[in-house]
């Protein structure tokens, strides 16, 4: 049973170069964005993140929403623990994946089968694991003989393809993503939409970051918005989805 | 704060994170280095690719790099000689060890800089030992030091030396310098993440450093100031690698003060690293 509990967490960015002189002007001409403070050595800081607490049990498929700057990406990144809270306490139950770059570390000089080496390895597979999924991914791809080229004479559609191929071919407890991933033409969009459900279908635990309400509400049974930094609605998608509308 | 009852705060829950959170920082700070060096299937990957990425499509690939410094090598050599009075059969692969060794010591320390910083696109979106990173840069230069070795190789076939059992001194020595990498990468790369300014501060006190320690001259030109040569740990660093490779054993000094800077610059290494690990993300 995977879970995800944080309790209390906040984020604060320091902010090195910023003068004091304009500190004042972005705190008038502030709309959106997290809140701009100053932290105990009077230095420039923007709170990301504050008080946040929830948690989420086995099975949810959590959808994030909230404006430009609410901090849906730095919660993301919390999540995936790529950021450790600057307050408060953040337990995972469950190895967490996270999708936010699928052509992360792909290399253009590589062949296309390197890169599935070097992507395999960079989620933590073994060689054997990556061995065993590389004919799966090689046929999803369709990519045949140009896997065995270097990936400058791809296409960016088959690049994507390829990244799309490598980056879903993952069996995560806990899944973070911000936005949907769509690829390819519609034949191949189908497919790849296929292969997404199926993902979905298999993790613990999904946390959605999307502008999308449909999305949303096609995906998820549980919402959280978030403004300026905080948790403003956390529950039912429908609920959550209305006081986001009203937001705007 | 609004919770709803679909996605609640468990109470029970929070003593239970909370002594998972006492792990001290100082295992996590452990922890990280040794994940690290598991993961070496991801770095070793990586420091070829930087190496393939460099000389993509060109013929001699890294050996360009080998070429250039032969003929840097070779040319000063000559001119140096001559210019010091000094019979070239000794000065050459004297040099020329000189400059293979300040080529790993300057790349590692260069690139230790930077190494968060390159890296900056990973660390943001996937969660990875930050010694990965610095084990990448280590592999790399280590790769470059490999191919650079054909000089030395070169240089005893036409200057006949044949240093013998000394040289297998040279082990322990690049070991060393290894362990020493590691640290001078993460706290190099600690601090210039943070202070932008340092790379720049690096990069010009390592020039410097290259003209006061013994690469191009001999420290025995110094006379009765030899001392200021004993006293700087460049040299003895240098020594690790072309003392051997010479036929001659490194002194109880160098040795003295290699280990002595090595768990120097561990402990303070592990006490800014326990202290700040979790700040580098913040601070790209």
């Amino acid at each position: 049973m995977v879970s995800v509990t944080l309790e209390n967490v906040s984020v604060e960015f320091p902010v090195y170069g910023g003068s004091s002189r304009s500190f004042k002007k972005t705190l008038i001409s502030m709309g959106s964005g997290g809140r701009i403070c100053r932290d105990a050595g009077d230095r420039i800081c923007v709170q990301a993140l504050r008080n946040i607490s929830f948690h989420i049990d086995h099975g949810d498929r959590v959808g994030l929403v909230g404006p430009n700057g609410a901090g849906k990406t730095t919660l993301l990144r919390v999540l995936a623990g790529v950021y450790e809270p600057t307050d408060g306490i953040v337990r995972r139950v469950g190895h967490v994946s996270s999708l936010f770059d699928a052509t992360l570390g792909m290399h253009t000089e590589a062949t296309g089968y390197e890169n599935i080496i070097l992507r395999g390895l960079l989620l933590g597979y073994s060689p054997q694991e990556i061995r065993l999924r590389t004919d799966e991914i090689a046929e999803f791809t369709e990519l045949g003989d140009y896997l065995a080229m270097p990936v400058r004479t791809y296409s960016s559609g088959m690049m994507l393809r390829l990244a799309f191929a490598v980056s879903t071919c993952i069996d995560p407890e806990i899944l973070v993503m911000d936005e949907w991933m769509a690829v390819g033409d519609a034949q191949f969009a189908r497919k790849a939409e296929q292969r997404m459900e199926n993902l979905l279908g298999s993790v613990g635990i999904l946390v959605l970051a999307s502008h999308s309400p449909e999305l949303i509400k096609r995906v998820c049974n549980k919402a959280i918005l978030l403004t300026h930094g905080q948790l403003c609605t956390a529950g039912e998608v429908d609920e959550v989805l209305q006081r986001y509308e009203a937001l705007n | 704060m609004t919770n709803s009852n679909a996605v609640v705060m468990p109470s029970q829950d929070v003593a239970a994170a909370r002594r998972q959170d006492k792990l001290s920082a100082l295992d996590l700070a452990v922890g990280d280095l040794v994940a690290g060096l598991q993961g070496w299937r991801l770095w070793g990957l990586m420091g070829w690719n930087d190496i393939r990425e460099r000389y993509r499509r060109s013929m001699l690939g890294p050996f360009w790099l080998t070429l250039s410094m032969g003929i840097l090598v070779g040319t000063l050599g000559l001119l140096y000689g001559v210019l010091f009075g000094i019979p070239i059969d000794d000065y050459l692969p004297f040099l020329a060890l000189g400059f293979l060794a300040w080529a790993l010591i300057s790349g590692v320390i260069t690139d230790g800089c930077t190494v968060f910083i390159d890296s900056e696109h990973f660390i943001k979106q996937i969660k990875l030992p930050l010694s990965t990173f610095v084990y990448r840069i280590l592999w790399r230069n280590y790769i470059i030091f490999a191919h650079n070795f054909v000089i030395y190789l070169v240089v005893a076939v036409v200057f006949g030396i044949w240093p013998g059992m000394a040289a297998l001194l040279l082990l322990p020595g690049l070991g060393l310098l290894a362990i020493n990498a590691v640290w001078i990468g993460l706290l190099f790369g600690m601090v210039c993440t943070r202070f932008r300014d340092v790379p720049q501060i690096v990069t010009s006190l390592l020039q410097v450093a290259f003209f006061l320690t013994p690469v191009i001259w001999m420290p025995e030109l110094l006379g009765n100031r030899i001392a200021l040569v004993h006293a700087n740990p460049f040299f003895h660093f240098v020594e690790l690698v072309r003392a051997p490779l010479l036929g001659h054993i490194p002194g109880a000094l160098t040795w003295t003060v290699t280990v002595t800077v090595t768990v120097g610059g561990w402990l303070l290494t592990l006490e800014f690293f326990r202290r700040f690990r979790n700040r580098v993300p913040y601070w790209l």
